[in-house]
Parts: structure tokens; sequence; C-alpha cells
């Protein structure tokens, strides 16, 4: 818990905040983005190599450009806004964001064997993450790829829809 | 004192930071070695460029830039006093914070991709166990630096060249990464010092570099062509070609926003190049086990300038792929071809030494090539035209 | 198969950039202001007024009739005739331009002056390097510079100017024969008349005279 960290961590923060408050919707998800390398760089603090790159690879290559894609196709991003950027039913928003800390600070304090201060030495090099993915948890990956499959073609028959109408 | 040859820059390293206290010792070595870094790269970048225009020219019949030195060769100085003489023109509506941001994201995003690569014997910046992960990572957030030059210019035309930039970055990742797989599960780990230690082994004097295999080199060319679609080179530069979009995605940027645009680009090739040398060409290893005097560290570079030749050559010959074409050859082609690879990757390594693995690797990619690019490449006979209406 | 025009293609590339080095016909660039390219014989840029002789006044062959100024289409040309009379290429006296002016930033080339004239005096030159940083007389060019010799037409356009001097030449020609038969005829006129007074007894004095216009004649 040094220096680096509260820097990550205050870099992820402000990011964070950045993503709600500001106007401009595009400048939204860049922020969101310096979120996301912020995430990677906590990931990496903790010898997690496969987990902080990939976070990097799929969140910030990918991830952030589809959401910039999204504002930009659905004219989110025209429309500026006028009112304040808090929204009116700010009280409900807050008690499900409370509701929802709550629930993942016990997942994650459930799991944890011990406190996280004995970090000991990276125990899951990449190799033991391809042999787990392999062999432990070989049914939840193919239940994600049948998912990602599906999203895919569903994204393609769902562009295609006008061609259907059409006389061949 | 082959050896001293080799190290010598190691060695180098190590007398300097010899003079520091102890404590500050191995953080020097990492400054020293980033200094290095980035002061050798951008020469290549120069000379690239040089090479680039005289190259072309020559290929087009015509002389390229003779009048700046003898030959020319010291255009690159009088491009640099232009492009940080000139003036830096920001458009009224453009969102200068992120206008400003996306040339320096995209220089330092396309610097880091260089620490991962090992240039000589013992002479990488960082070894990282998944360090091939870390240059794909950080050859993908180049596209978040296109995407911000492309919006914060305000202008529509830009946008669209960001958006056809970005969306041929993404189509032809998958291609760069899984031809890059079949090197990883050849070699067995993800670190690029340990595949181009893996290659540098020799039998009856030629070296085991991949590209000498049936799955590397089908690997190797598919790179190629998805490493030339990622760094926006032509024939794939519709993004950023003159005759189409002014100049794409950095149409709004002049002076020395315009440079570092044009250093991260050609950073990328040499990133790129880089790369490929190290995954398929055996990095740092010489091509005869008896070469094997020459200091690692100039095999390494006269591969990479190799590659780049190769570049340049390819810009000169082919005219451009319109957007619709490119994404079909990636997704309808390319990524088909890339599985294969991996199927008959992973044949070669269960069959065993000797040479029917040899035969049927050969065949299996050979004749699905030719199948495939016969059926899958096919001129479409297009009946009577289609309309689709906006919604 | 696919992918056998693209190394066709490259092939094709490398036969350049390695023949640049060598032949000529690989690298068609010529460098230009220490070089020029050679330009074909029929190139026309601006007008000039042929000379003969070393004496641009006494030789220039223009005669001021002013149809290549009515002919031209922007109306570049501007002359003046002059008072008296020269000498031209046959001997006959004829008025010459006093001031010829062809503003050449209004010239568009289009070498109807030359197909006009009747005297094969203003043709087209080749130069074409005459920018200039004068901008109100620089490209208005008066007759002293629109002036260029004959040889200077011959270097320049061969052919054109060979048939030209074999047409004057034959003009030329044809007239030195009707002189010389004028010559004649009236040569043979006086020796008749001189003949006839000669038998006249009574004109002493008209034969001194006789004899010694035959004598000049002669």
């Amino acid at each position: 818990m040094g220096f680096p960290f509260w820097i990550v961590a205050a870099l992820t923060i402000a990011g964070g905040m950045a993503a709600i408050l500001l106007r401009n919707l595009v400048h939204c998800a860049l922020a969101l983005t310096i979120a996301f390398a912020g995430l990677a760089l906590l990931f990496l603090q903790l010898d997690a190599q496969f987990a902080g790159f990939v976070q990097i690879l799929v969140y910030v290559g990918a991830v952030a450009i589809l959401v910039v894609f999204a504002i930009l196709l659905t004219r989110g991003a025209e429309t500026p806004k006028t009112e304040g950027v808090f929204s009116k039913t700010w009280a409900a928003g807050l008690v499900i964001a409370a509701a929802v800390f709550a629930v993942l600070a016990w997942a994650v304090l459930q799991s944890l064997p011990g406190l996280p201060h004995e970090t000991g030495t990276a125990t899951a090099s990449v190799q033991q993450i391809g042999a787990a993915l392999m062999g432990r948890y070989v049914l939840p990956l193919e239940i994600v790829a049948s998912l990602l499959t599906a999203a895919l073609i569903g994204a393609v028959i769902v562009a295609l829809h006008e061609k259907k109408e059409e006389a061949k | 004192m082959i050896e001293k040859a080799d190290q010598i820059f190691i060695l180098l390293r190590n007398w300097i930071v010899g003079f520091l206290p102890a404590g500050w010792q191995t953080a020097a070595g990492v400054v020293l070695g980033v200094i290095g870094i980035i002061a050798v790269f951008p020469a290549l970048f120069a000379i690239s460029v040089l090479l680039e225009r005289k190259g072309l020219g020559r290929m087009q019949n015509r002389l390229g830039p003779n009048r700046v030195g003898p030959f020319g060769i010291l255009q690159p100085i009088a491009d640099a006093i232009k492009s940080l003489t000139k003036e830096d023109v920001v458009p009224l509506n453009a969102d200068r914070i992120v206008h400003f941001l996306a040339p320096v994201y995209l220089v330092v995003v396309a610097f880091m991709g260089f620490a991962v690569l090992p240039i000589g014997r013992n002479m990488v910046l960082v070894d990282i166990d998944a360090s091939l992960l870390f240059y794909f990572a950080m050859g993908a957030s180049t596209e978040v630096s296109i995407f911000m030059a492309g919006w914060s210019s305000r202008n529509k035309y830009s946008l669209l060249g960001a958006m056809r930039a970005v969306a041929q970055m993404i189509s032809y990742e998958v291609p760069l990464l899984m031809s890059s797989v079949v090197i990883v599960m050849a070699t067995g780990s993800l670190s690029l010092v340990k595949i181009v230690e893996t290659q540098n082994q020799y039998t009856w004097g030629l070296p085991h570099w991949n590209i000498f295999t049936p799955w590397g080199l089908a690997g190797f060319v598919m790179y190629a062509i998805a490493g030339t679609a990622e760094t926006n080179r032509s024939p794939f530069d519709l993004p950023e070609g003159e005759s189409e979009l002014v100049a794409g995605y950095f149409t709004e940027y002049s002076g020395f926003k315009f440079a570092l645009f044009f250093l991260g680009e050609y950073l990328g090739m040499l990133s790129i190049s880089g790369l490929g040398t190290t995954l398929f060409l055996g990095g740092w290893s010489a091509p005869l086990a008896a070469l094997n005097w020459v200091p690692s560290w100039i095999w390494f570079f006269s591969k990479v300038m190799l590659s780049i030749v190769v570049f340049i050559w390819v810009r000169g010959t082919l005219p451009r792929l319109r957007q619709d074409q490119l994404m079909n050859f990636a997704w309808k082609f390319v990524i088909p071809m890339t599985l294969l690879n991996l199927f008959v990757a992973a044949l070669w390594r269960f069959m065993g030494e000797g040479w029917l693995r040899w035969v049927v690797c050969s065949s299996l990619l050979i004749l699905v090539y030719v199948v495939a690019g016969r059926t899958g490449m096919r001129r479409k006979n297009f009946g009577p035209r289609s309309y689709r209406y906006a919604e | 198969m696919l992918g056998e025009g693209i190394l066709k293609g490259l092939s094709e590339t490398a036969k350049n950039f390695a023949g640049s080095f060598v032949s000529k016909e690989r690298l068609t660039t010529v460098e230009y202001p220490e070089e020029r390219a050679p330009l074909p014989e029929a190139t026309r840029v601006f007008p000039f007024l042929v000379y003969d002789g070393s004496d641009w006044q006494a030789g220039m062959r223009c005669v001021a009739c002013q149809i290549c100024e009515k002919e031209c289409p922007p109306k570049c040309i501007y002359i003046e005739k002059s008072k008296d009379k020269k000498p031209d290429y046959v001997g006959k006296m004829q008025i010459y331009p006093a001031r010829f002016e062809i503003d050449v930033s209004v010239c568009m080339s289009c070498q109807i002056c030359v197909e006009v004239c009747p005297f094969e005096a203003i043709k087209m030159d080749s130069e074409f390097e005459l920018s200039t940083d004068d901008r109100f007389g620089g490209l208005l060019h008066d007759r002293k510079r629109l002036a260029k010799s004959n040889e200077y037409y011959h270097s320049i356009h061969p052919t054109e100017a060979a048939e030209v001097d074999a047409r004057l030449a034959e003009e030329k020609a044809k007239v030195e024969a009707k002189a010389k038969a004028a010559a004649e005829a009236a040569a043979a006129k006086a020796t008749a008349s001189a003949k006839a007074a000669e038998v006249a007894p009574a004109a002493n004095a008209a034969s001194k005279p006789a004899g010694g216009a035959e004598e000049s004649k002669a």
C-alpha cells in the first residue's frame, strides 16, 4: 500500500468522477478510459500481469472505442446538457449505489482467506491461467464463447434487417 | 572481443551507472535504457522517412529529394525545421485539450511498445513474463488516440476518417493477435526474450527461425498484412489517404502536432516490424551459425530496416483498398486462414519430428489458401442494384 | 491464384527501382534548372520578328502592314508605322514599324499572326523563361527585344526556316529575273534608240550623250 497505490487510486477515482460530472459526453467516455487504465495499473501493482494487460487490451483498446461509437451513433453527443449534471432522482440512485457497494464488499471480503497485507508471490502466472481455463473452468469458457457468438450473430442480424424486406 | 562488441551498450550502461550510489543504480539503468530508445528510434524514423521518399521516387521513375545534402540525406533535418516553424492552427470550435492530447498520447503509446522488444542479447528494457500481451495492449491503445484526433477537430470528414481508421484497426487486431498466438503455442511462453532464445538454435548451420516452418510462413504473411493495416499504411491507408479525405483524421493538424502524428505512425511501423522480426525472423539471431561474430543488435536493426524496405516497396506497388474491400478481406479471408494456421501449428506440434509433418502441414495450408482464394475473393456478380434507405 | 498479381507488381516496381540507377528510360526526371528537357521542333511560345543579315533595323522583314494586329484574337500587338521607307530583301522600298509591341501576358500563342503574315516576318519563338519581377512593363516586349536573326530562326525551327528561306529566295530570284529582263529590254531599247540616233547626221551632240549613256550602261 505504498505511494504508487495512492496515486493510481486517485487517478482512477478522478477518472470515474469526471466520467459522471463532465458536460460533454465524449469527454466522459475519455475520462472513463482513464479510469480503465487506472484499474489496469492496480492489477499490475498486485502482480496480476495477465489481468492488467488484458484489461488494457480489451477495455482501453476495444470497450472504450465501443462506448464512443455508441455515443456517436445514437446522437447522444449532439444535445449538450442544459440542465445540471445531477438527475432529479438522485436519492434513489444513492440508495441503489450503496446497496451494490455493500453486496460487492461482502463478496470480496468473504472470498479473501486473510487480510490484503499478505500479498506473497504472484500465484497466477499465464500458464496457470491457461491450464485453469482449459481444465477446471472449461465449461464457463464455452458458455461465454457461445454467448459472444450469439451476440455477434445478433448484431449482424440487427444490422441486416433491412435486407430481408428486399425481394431477392 | 566479439562479445564486447555484442554487449557494448550493456557495458556502457553499467559503466555509467557505476558512478552513482548503489540505491540509485537500477533506476538510473532504466533511465539510460529509456534514453537509448528515445535516441535510437527517432533516428531510425528519420532514416525511414528518407528511404521512403527516395525509394518511392526511384520506384516511380523519378528522383527523390536530392537538393538538401549530398543525395538529399539531410532532408529529414529540413523537414524537422519546417514542421517546428509552421504556425500551429487549431480550429475555432475544436476541443483544445483533446486536440492537444491526441498526438501526445499516440507518441507515448508508440514508444511504450519498444520497451519489451529484445534488441540484442540481454538487451531488453523490461523483461516481463507476458511481454507479448503488453505489446498488444499498447498497440490497441493507439486507436483511442486516433479517435481523439478525429473527434476533437470538429470536422465531419476527420471524424469519418477516424471512424474508418478505428474500424480497420479493430478488424485487423484479430488476425494480428491470432498469428502471434501460433508463435506462443510453438514456443510455450508469452515472453519475447524466450521466443527469441528458442529461435536462436541452429541445425546444419540454418537457424530455427519461425518463418522457416509452414505455419510460420503463413503466420508471417498474415502478420505482415495485419501489421500494414494496423499502422494505416498503404495499401490500407484509406483513412489517411491524401487523395481521399484530405488527410483523414489529422486534417486539422499543422506544424509540430502533425509531425508528432507522422512520428507516431512511423514509430508504429518500426514497432510492428520489430515485433515481426522478434516473432518470426529470429530477433537478434544471425541467419547462419557462422555469422555469429556480428553483434546481435546489428542483426536486429538490419532485419527491422529490411521490413521497412518491404513496407515501402509494397506502398509503391499496390493501389489503395476501399473500405469495404479491406473489411471483407479481413473478416472473410484472413481470419479463417489464421484459425486454420492455429490448427496446422497444433498438428505440427503433435505430429513429432520428421518429414511427414512438413508435407502434411504445407499441403493443408496451400490447399486451403488456393481454394479460399478462388471462392472467397471471387468477384461478386451483382444483381440489380438494391437500395437501403436510412431510417 | 490469389496474390499472383501482387507478386508481379512487386517485381515490376523492383525493376523500376533497380533500373533507375542504370538506364535513362527508367528515370525520366530532368533536373530542371541545371538541365533542360529537349523541346520538340514545333514548340511555340510567343512571337518574334525575323531579320535578315546582321543589322536588325535594316534587315527586318516586317513592313507594318498591320494584318497581324487586326487578326490577333486578344489584340496583344501594337504597331505604329514609320514615316520613311527602307529597302526590303528584294530592294523595294517599304515602310517599317516604328513601334511594334507584343504584350506576352495577353498573347495566347495561337499562332494566327504567323499564319496571316504575308512577308514571313513574324514567327513563333520557343523561349519560355520570360518571368520578370517588373510588373508594369516587364512583359511588354518592344521591337528591339522581339527582333531576332534568321540564324536564330534556323536554330530553333530548322525545317520551317529552311522552307521559308527557299520560298523567299525563289521570290527574290523571280523579282531579280524580272528586273534583269526589264533591264535587258530597256538596254535593248536604248541600244535601238542610240542606233537610230546615230544615222541622223546632224545629231552630233545627241550621239555623244547616247554614247555616254551607252558607256554608262555597259
